[in-house]
């Protein structure tokens, strides 16, 4: 493309630019752009992944490591302006108003201009708020921070936790131009996001809850610290936590949860809104459905393949997981060698005449090839959080077929115990006995009924009867709302993951592209030294 | 074929020998050496080794090269008592020395070392490249591995050619008849035996007790030099090495990698084909790692490799150089005390001085020499490991950037089904 300062966009990512986009490629670009944004703006605005106030970072496009980064911003800014300016005109047509050959000269304009990343942020939940929820269009929402706090816990013990800042804005703020109005913030900790994802799980039991980013860090490689405090990792968690409350807000049914609303808003007396609410009563019967061990004798074949398929999924995703993060242990082991290059021939440089010079330099390349695995890996980890958390998802999915195993069993015991019931009275009315009892044994040796107490055990029975067939009728409704909503969010699932799974890859495509150019780049300046020797 | 012997007189008429025969003579399938392709005709000779040249620098001297020799064709031979591995050495010369153009002999490694001695003797001061290593029981490398005949049998041919390009010790009488013999071993009996060797020794750790007594700064320069030089090549060494482990460790888990995409492909739809794209990318990738390792093992570690042989050879020679001075100034000293025989004395004092002299110049002149092509092939190895390296890069970004031009086929495929519909 003309007007590049660095010629280094080629390929793929040009023909991308220039490409006509449909409305749903655009969304699908928008939500992996949400999901990628933050971590590619922060590393090739050239701070690292720490707890810090927002700051405002200049882009510079000489620091050689940034460079391939600086490419996928420079991508991203131009995708972000086509949805952005797609989506103000979308409402009228189907065509999509290309940005032309003058956004050109904007890109460049982009990215050698300082942006913060509350803009590029703003830019992107533009774009969910036309395709998204009721919810979506009224706020922005994001996790903004994260800090330590100290407290008494309930055993009054002293600990430190980590708090996050959740800060929401009006939507229409962001068409102003300049400085965006000042969002309404409050701060929660991890138990408080626990505590609304179990709400959720009890309420909305036929929906597939978004899961939370791990308590934990798993799967880490050897350099990956395992420490829950780490800077990293609380880094890594801020962003899934924000993955996790836009993907309730963009959720058809659990964007309009009134105790979600009061998460977002209400910074004091939530917690006791949420025990008002008296979920955990029915907390019980799902922790019962959960572990529960019962036969079901008519299963639901699409749910029985549900579960099973999760579970496999749910395996291969662990195996890829722990694979990956050995592999790149293995790549860092690898990389990092490189640098004792850099030592020895900047000592060996230093008794030569001739080839000091081309030695030193390559030496020096060396170094900048063993310092790039960092950036590289880290990058890499967020395409491990976008696998965890279709692994974490696993698990929601399997609880919604427990459920629905749970309802099946409950409605066939109801059939079960209303076919007996029916049977007795016929028995009764009949006087045959089929059925074996205690009553008929007795009645047997003792003699037999009274016509009046026959009559009055019939009148019961039959009362009985209607009972169970209004229960019957009851969780026969019940298992078929459950099915209906169930197997709609199931097909809301699927679409999800295909698409959020397909981008993943295409961005860890992207990463592999990225690392192979800078791998180029070193080696090839290495080459000129060694030609200098 | 070693018996196509042409008389001498007739040398002055070599490029006049019939057409057949020098088809004959030059039809045979020789095994291709690194590097050194066989010449055909003493003419083509000439112009190939300047076409293989690629430094300037060492065609002086070489622009006239009229020797050419090739190691190969190694093959077992079992006998009573032991077993080993010859190797065929073919030498093609338009020297008058040689009483004929080509020569074909078997030569096993004994005979090699015994080569190499002699020149060390009759040229103490001259830097001789090294010869591969003995066996060593540690590598872990079975005696009669293909590959490790197959390195062994590359750094021969490598000695021997560095020896022809060698001004001086390319003209050496051993070499010749190293060359040219069909039989070594009576030759192997002649000349210093194993007791002078050792009575060399003696005198040379006499004479290292007493020390020099001046050490021309040129050479203590050079001593130093040589002592770091030893250091960084073995650092250097020992880098690669754990360069060379490292990956293989990271392609050993990219092979189990790659499988786990395949096997998530198997219980997807839509995903399965995205899934395989990427595991075959890995797949690619993880071959493309086996052959930078493969590049890394058969061209950077022997250069280095030789070149700590190399620094360790370094030292022996100024070793030799330090002791020929020592004796000299031995002498210089008990003629200055005797009263008695100063005549034979000064004669064997002068003697000595006279071949302190030769010495020092001989290896002046050699250390430039090697200088030259020390840089010339360490810089040739690294160029070429980097060019492997970005040549893997290359291969790797074009494996991926296919992937992605898939998945946006994949997406137009759905875009066009979507409009149709």
């Amino acid at each position: 493309m003309n007007g590049r300062t660095d010629g280094q966009t080629d390929g793929w990512m040009d023909r991308q630019m220039e490409e006509d986009w449909t409305d749903g490629q655009m969304e699908r670009m928008g939500t992996m752009l949400l999901l990628r944004q933050r971590l590619v703006t922060a590393q090739a605005l050239g701070f690292r992944t720490r707890c810090s106030p927002k700051p405002h970072p200049t882009i510079t496009p000489s620091t050689p490591p940034y460079l391939p980064n600086l490419e996928l911003l420079r991508f991203f800014s131009v995708m972000r302006m086509r949805i952005a300016s797609s989506a103000d005109s979308s409402s009228n047509n189907s065509q999509m108003i290309m940005a032309d050959s003058g956004s050109s000269d904007e890109v460049a304009v982009i990215c050698n201009t300082d942006i913060t990343s509350t803009e590029s942020e703003n830019n992107i939940i533009n774009t969910m708020v036309e395709r998204g929820t009721a919810l979506l269009k009224k706020m922005e929402i994001s996790v903004a921070e994260a800090d330590k706090r100290t407290g008494k816990n309930t055993v009054n013990m002293q600990e430190t936790y980590t708090v996050y800042l959740i800060e929401t804005r009006p939507a229409e703020s962001v068409s102003e131009g300049g400085t965006p109005v000042a969002p309404d913030t409050l701060w929660r900790r991890y138990s408080e996001f626990e505590l609304l994802r179990t709400y959720l799980l009890v309420t909305y039991p036929y929906i597939i809850v978004p899961p939370l980013p791990e308590k934990r860090a798993e799967f880490v490689w050897h350099k990956l610290s395992a420490d829950n405090l780490d800077p990293d990792f609380v880094e890594r968690r801020r962003v899934g936590l924000e993955n996790f409350l836009l993907r309730l807000a963009s959720h058809p049914v659990l964007s309009n949860d009134n105790i979600f609303f009061l998460f977002l808003t209400e910074e004091k007396g939530w917690r006791e809104a949420v025990l008002e609410t008296g979920f955990q009563d029915k907390a019980d019967s799902r922790l019962k459905s959960l572990s529960a061990m019962f036969r079901v004798k008519n299963p639901d074949k699409r749910f029985t393949s549900l579960k099973h398929y999760s579970e496999d999924l749910s395996t291969v995703i662990s195996q890829l997981l722990r694979i990956r993060a050995r592999v790149a242990d293995r790549l860092y082991g690898v990389y990092k060698v490189h640098g004792n290059y850099g030592r020895v021939f900047s000592e060996w440089s230093a008794i030569e005449k001739e080839m000091g010079d081309g030695l030193q330099s390559a030496g020096h390349h060396m170094d900048t090839y063993a310092a790039s695995i960092d950036d590289i890996l880290e990058e890499e980890e967020h395409y491990a959080d976008q696998l965890k958390e279709y692994l974490f998802y696993t698990e929601a999915v399997r609880s919604v077929c427990k459920k629905h195993e749970l309802i099946q069993y409950e409605l066939e015991m109801a059939a079960q115990d209303l076919s007996y019931k029916k049977q007795q009275k016929e028995e009764l009315e009949t006087g045959t006995v089929r059925i074996f009892s205690l009553k008929g044994m007795t009645s047997k040796l003792f003699g037999q009924e009274t016509p009046e107490q026959r009559e009055s055990k019939v009148a019961a029975l039959e009362q009985s009867i209607q009972e169970g067939e209004g229960a019957l009728k009851e969780k026969n409704a019940e298992s078929q709302e459950f099915v209906e909503k169930a197997w709609n969010d199931i097909e809301r699932f699927k679409e999800q993951k295909e698409k959020d799974l397909r981008e993943a890859l295409i961005s860890y495509a992207i990463m592999q592209i990225s690392m192979c150019k800078k791998g180029i780049q070193v080696w090839s300046n290495a080459k000129e030294c060694f030609n200098k020797m | 074929m070693s018996g196509a012997k042409v008389p001498a007189d007739i040398s002055g008429h070599m490029l006049d020998l019939d057409e057949e025969e020098d088809l004959e003579v030059f039809s045979k399938n020789t095994s291709l050496a690194d590097g050194n392709p066989m010449p055909n005709s003493p003419d083509s000779m000439v112009n190939q080794f300047r076409l293989d040249e690629e430094n300037e620098e060492e065609q002086q001297g070489a622009i006239n090269k009229d020797i050419f020799v090739t190691v190969d064709n190694p093959e077992s031979h079992i006998s009573a008592i032991e077993t080993f591995i010859t190797y065929r050495v073919v030498t093609r010369t338009t020297r008058s020395e040689f009483d004929s153009s080509e020569y074909e002999v078997r030569r096993r490694y004994q005979d090699f070392l015994w080569l190499k001695s002699r020149l060390e003797e009759n040229y103490p001061t001259l830097i001789i490249h090294p010869l591969p290593e003995k066996f060593v029981m540690k590598s872990m490398v079975e005696r009669f591995n293909d590959d490790f005949i197959e390195t062994r049998r590359k750094a021969l041919h490598r000695f021997l050619n560095r020896i022809t390009e060698h001004p001086i010790l390319s003209c050496s009488h051993h070499f010749k008849v190293f060359l040219t013999e069909e039989e070594l071993a009576p030759h192997r009996k002649l000349g210093p035996g194993f007791l002078s060797r050792m009575s060399e020794t003696m005198r040379a750790m006499a004479n290292s007790v007493r020390g020099l007594r001046s050490k021309l700064e040129e050479f203590a320069i050079m001593q130093e030099y040589v002592d770091d030089f030893s250091n960084k090549m073995c650092s250097v060494d020992k880098v690669t090495h754990r360069i060379i482990k490292e990956h293989r460790e990271y392609m050993d888990e990219l092979k189990q990698y790659g499988p786990t995409y395949f096997q998530w492909a198997e219980s997807e739809e839509l995903l399965a084909e995205p899934l395989k794209g990427v595991g075959s990318c890995v797949e690619k990738c993880s071959k493309e790692t086996e052959e930078q390792i493969q590049h890394l093992s058969e061209v950077l570690v022997p250069t280095l490799h030789e070149y700590v042989l190399c620094a360790d050879t370094l030292k022996a020679v100024m070793r030799r150089r330090d002791n020929i001075q020592a004796e000299f100034e031995a002498k210089n000293e008990a003629l200055a005390s005797k009263a008695t025989d100063k005549e034979m004395l000064q004669e064997e004092v002068d003697d000595l001085a006279d071949r302190v002299e030769q010495a020092n110049n001989a290896l002046r002149g050699d250390w430039s020499r090697w200088r030259t092509s020390m840089r010339a092939d360490l810089k040739s190895a690294f160029i070429s490991t980097a060019a492997k390296n970005v040549d893997y890069y290359e291969k790797c970004l074009a494996v991926w950037e296919s992937f992605l031009l898939s998945q946006r086929g994949e997406s137009m495929e759905q875009r066009n089904g979507a409009d149709a519909s």
